[in-house]
């Protein structure tokens, strides 16, 4: 994990004092509220359905035992005992006040977590794969990576008041984990033929009303260029990207209306400008940087310890193993997927008490270290394999151990209509009853990898269009209806979802979805043909043909 | 139930005008007598676009008391109780639709 | 609206003129760029500074001819939420090697002073009297910063590394 030095946390007591001189001004009225509140946004406080939302940044998914810990204490003193994390490696809290937010925020600074740039119209916080630096054949941990970003994009002057909301995410991975083509910029860390270090780079993918796949600018960028091509980029999209329509606010909308190679030649040309300057990063900065992540004292281990072996007797053991643990690249270690999806739970929450527990378990078995991935799961990324079964037992005992991660019933849903101020339509849920109906192990575990996305509306925070299964809630003469779309990934395969045909109802969704499945069943080529491929395969034709005669 | 701060005015039955409280957030109702209650029995209800205006406009005076005024349809009982008018405005009301984490 | 030249109250010595008005003689005129562009060879001859009022919209590097001509640049945010303007104002200091006075005009609030004066403005026309009182207590909430911006601010991990440079100064120097 990445440990702050004196700077950070003079930063951030300095922008909660800040916040607090902006809280103060509003409340008397010297701000208006169209004044305050971009300047509430960039410090992540939204306005929703009930009350104020804070939305607390998890850098790069990393989080060590004691601002979990903090986070606990957060939902406890200040909401309502449980917070939200959410697709981009935020956690939320829903039930906070705005007189109270400053103090809220001083207790998360003391641990170095902050809602800084979660919102607003900025570099939002940048993300990355939750098993980095622990998953074999990554090309180098791509934290270092998003840390170098969060700092040159943190209270940026040029690029606080761009046209809209900008995403940048990273993988480093062969498998991504980032849904890094469905951000404004995605880079994949890898190594060209010369062995050097360096990032391929997409443009202009995102979600929302109008969802694009990003488009590739360029194929190779050596690493130490990171900080120069980004604020070329940043620089075109500030200086021409739309501001007449929020709608069309994105660098996705630029880069379609002027076209990928258009836009590449106006980011290379400022690039030219600016490469050799200033934001040329040396090796020995970049090593600074690297210096400051600790990685664990692994143990020389060796894997399928006689403790594992044993616990493999256990029918029970043996399905939360199959299915939440995962290949480390240190021998004698695992990545552990926590789900937070119990079957008839919101996906995504978690209580204070969940909180402590997980905290306490990273403490004993995972060297103080807590993952966040956009799945909306919390993960220990590195565990010694003879810790797993006295891990699972714990995990267990506190409705942590669902064996649930990558089935139908692990569904991304974003807050929809019982909390978001711009829902259409519920997401929640509809999300715990189709887990219901799949809350059969057996089931689920027949049917495989399968991924349900829900958004209560057209922007998508459930990311509906890259969901296996995606469902869209939409309003029609004040009632819920709801789109479904099939074969969407996020993926290094990344594609948009295809209509399946038209709106269902709030009450026929869960049926709806047990007819998709039920037909991918028959029709797909055998077991090892996952629901995506039958999808690719066949197209959404007999699905649809399925699944209308039905209703 | 489009964020109804983006819709344009359509009165075609009883209405109120709903915001949210600026220091908690909290949900309140503009009253007859130009204040906010965080009871939906205290609303103010009107039935034309006219009245609804004015009381938009007296709501949104003064943005330090409340935020984000609107107007929103409710029901009215036989005995003159007022409900809320759609599901937005009934999650406003009583909360989500699901049990809490506890 | 009080006009704030690093960190002072001062008084703005240019006039607003608009396209239509006449250009008083002997004053410092602070004019539109439609009709600067169109008067730029006549007004090569007047001896009082001119002052151009350069819209958001419009790429700055088209100023780079008459700079020799300006005696201030004022670059206008329509709302403060609308941020072309501060990157018009990087590339003025460091690209264009723009040294006179820089101004941000429109909707200039109190909590983004700190920002057009990282981005390289030296005057601020502020929207409200009270912002102007606060100007410097805006200014120097942060001691430490992220990116290297202008030169006299306290280096950061990055900025020590990076030092970029603005008018021509080299950045970077810990104090």
């Amino acid at each position: 994990m990445y440990v702050y030095d004196e700077f950070d946390r003079a930063f951030l007591a300095e922008r909660v004092a800040e916040f607090r001189d902006q809280v103060g001004r509003r409340l008397s009225g010297a701000l208006s509220e169209d004044e305050f509140k971009p300047l509430r946004l960039m410090n992540g406080v939204y306005l929703q359905l009930h009350a104020y939302m804070l939305r607390i940044a998890i850098p790069y998914g990393t989080l060590n035992s004691d601002q979990l810990r903090r986070m606990a204490y957060v939902a406890r003193r200040y909401d309502r005992g449980y917070g939200h994390f959410t697709t981009r490696q935020n956690i939320q809290f829903n039930w906070i006040k705005l007189d109270e937010l400053p103090e809220a925020m001083a207790a998360l600074a003391e641990v170095g977590v902050h809602g800084i740039q979660t919102s607003g119209n900025c570099i939002r916080n940048v993300t990355t794969d939750q098993w980095a630096g622990a998953t074999p054949g990554e090309y180098d941990d791509p934290r270092i990576w998003a840390e170098i970003l969060r700092q040159y994009s943190t209270l940026h002057p040029e690029f606080t008041y761009l046209p809209r909301k900008f995403k940048i995410a990273i993988t480093a991975a062969p498998q991504d984990r980032a849904a890094i083509k469905v951000h404004d910029v995605g880079l994949r860390l890898h190594r060209n033929e010369a062995g050097e270090l360096g990032f391929e780079v997409l443009v202009g993918g995102g979600l929302g009303r109008t969802p694009f796949v990003g488009k590739l600018v360029r194929p190779f960028l050596p690493a130490r260029d990171l900080l120069s091509y980004i604020e070329a980029i940043m620089r075109v999209y500030n200086q021409y990207g739309r501001r007449d329509n929020i709608y069309k606010a994105r660098i996705k909308i630029l880069v379609h209306e002027i076209g990928a190679e258009e836009f590449s030649r106006a980011v290379e040309a400022e690039w030219e400008a600016i490469r050799e300057g200033a934001l040329k990063m040396t090796d020995e900065m970049i090593a600074e940087i690297r210096g400051r992540f600790l990685y664990p004292d692994f143990a020389a281990l060796t894997d399928n310890p006689p403790e594992l072996v044993e616990a493999l007797k256990d029918e029970r053991f043996v399905t939360w193993h199959a299915n939440s643990v995962h290949t480390h690249k240190v021998p004698g270690h695992a990545i552990v997927t926590i789900s937070l999806k119990p079957v008839g739970a919101p996906p995504g929450d978690a209580t204070a008490d969940q909180m402590e527990v997980v905290a306490d378990l990273a403490d004993r078995y995972g060297f103080r270290e807590i993952r966040v991935g956009h799945e909306q799961n919390l993960c220990l990324p590195n565990v010694a394999q003879k810790d797993l079964p006295a891990l699972w037992a714990a995990l267990d005992a506190a409705g942590l151990a669902t064996p649930n991660v990558n089935h139908i019933s692990d569904i991304i849903a974003c807050p929809g209509l019982d909390y978001c101020a711009l829902a259409n339509a519920r997401a929640i849920p509809v999300a715990q009853e189709i887990a219901k109906r799949f809350a059969d192990l057996d089931r689920s575990r027949g049917i495989g990898r399968l991924h349900v996305n829900i958004s209560g509306c057209i922007n998508a925070c459930g990311h509906h269009h890259v969901g296996h299964i995606g469902i869209l809630g939409v309003e029609k003469n004040g009632q819920e209806f709801y789109q479904i779309t099939l074969g969407g990934r996020a993926d290094e395969k990344a594609q948009l979802g295809t209509l399946l045909g038209p709106a269902v109802s709030y009450e026929q969704v869960p049926d709806l979805i047990e007819d998709v499945v039920d037909t991918y069943m028959e029709l797909r080529a055998g077991p090892q043909e996952l629901f995506i491929d039958t999808v690719a395969r066949l197209g959404v034709e007999p699905f649809k043909e399925r699944v209308y005669a039905a209703h | 139930m489009a964020a109804p701060q983006q819709q344009k005015l359509k009165v075609n039955g009883p209405v109120v005008v709903t915001a949210n409280r600026l220091t908690d957030g909290a949900v309140v109702w503009r009253t007859a007598a130009g204040g906010w209650s965080a009871e939906l029995a205290d609303a103010a209800v009107v039935t034309s676009a006219e009245a609804a205006i004015a009381l938009l406009a007296g709501a949104q005076q003064r943005d330090i008391d409340a935020v984000g005024a609107y107007v929103a349809p409710v029901l009215l009982g036989a005995d003159g109780a007022v409900a809320p008018g759609n599901l937005r405005e009934r999650i406003r009301v009583a909360g989500p639709t699901f049990e809490l984490p506890h | 609206m009080p006009l704030i030249e690093n960190g002072q109250i001062i008084e703005d010595r240019f006039v607003r003129v608009t396209d239509e008005d006449a250009l008083p003689e002997g004053v410092p005129v602070l004019i539109g760029t439609d009709r600067f562009l169109k008067e730029a060879a006549a007004l090569k001859g007047r001896q009082a500074p001119v002052g151009i009022i350069w819209p958001n919209n419009r790429p700055i590097a088209e100023i780079a001819p008459y700079l020799d001509q300006l005696s201030l640049i004022a670059l206008n945010f329509p709302s403060f939420r609308d941020g072309r303007a501060y990157s018009q104002a990087r590339l003025l200091r460091e690209r264009l090697g723009w040294t006179g006075p820089l101004r941000a005009i429109g909707n200039v609030l109190r909590d983004q002073f700190l920002l057009m004066e990282r981005s390289g403005f030296d005057q601020v026309d502020a929207v409200k009297a009270a912002d102007a009182d606060a100007f410097d207590e805006a200014v120097h909430r942060y001691t430490v910063f992220y990116q290297p911006a202008t030169p006299d601010e306290r280096p950061s991990l990055l900025r020590q590394r990076l030092g970029r440079t603005v008018s021509g100064v080299p950045a970077g120097v810990p104090k």
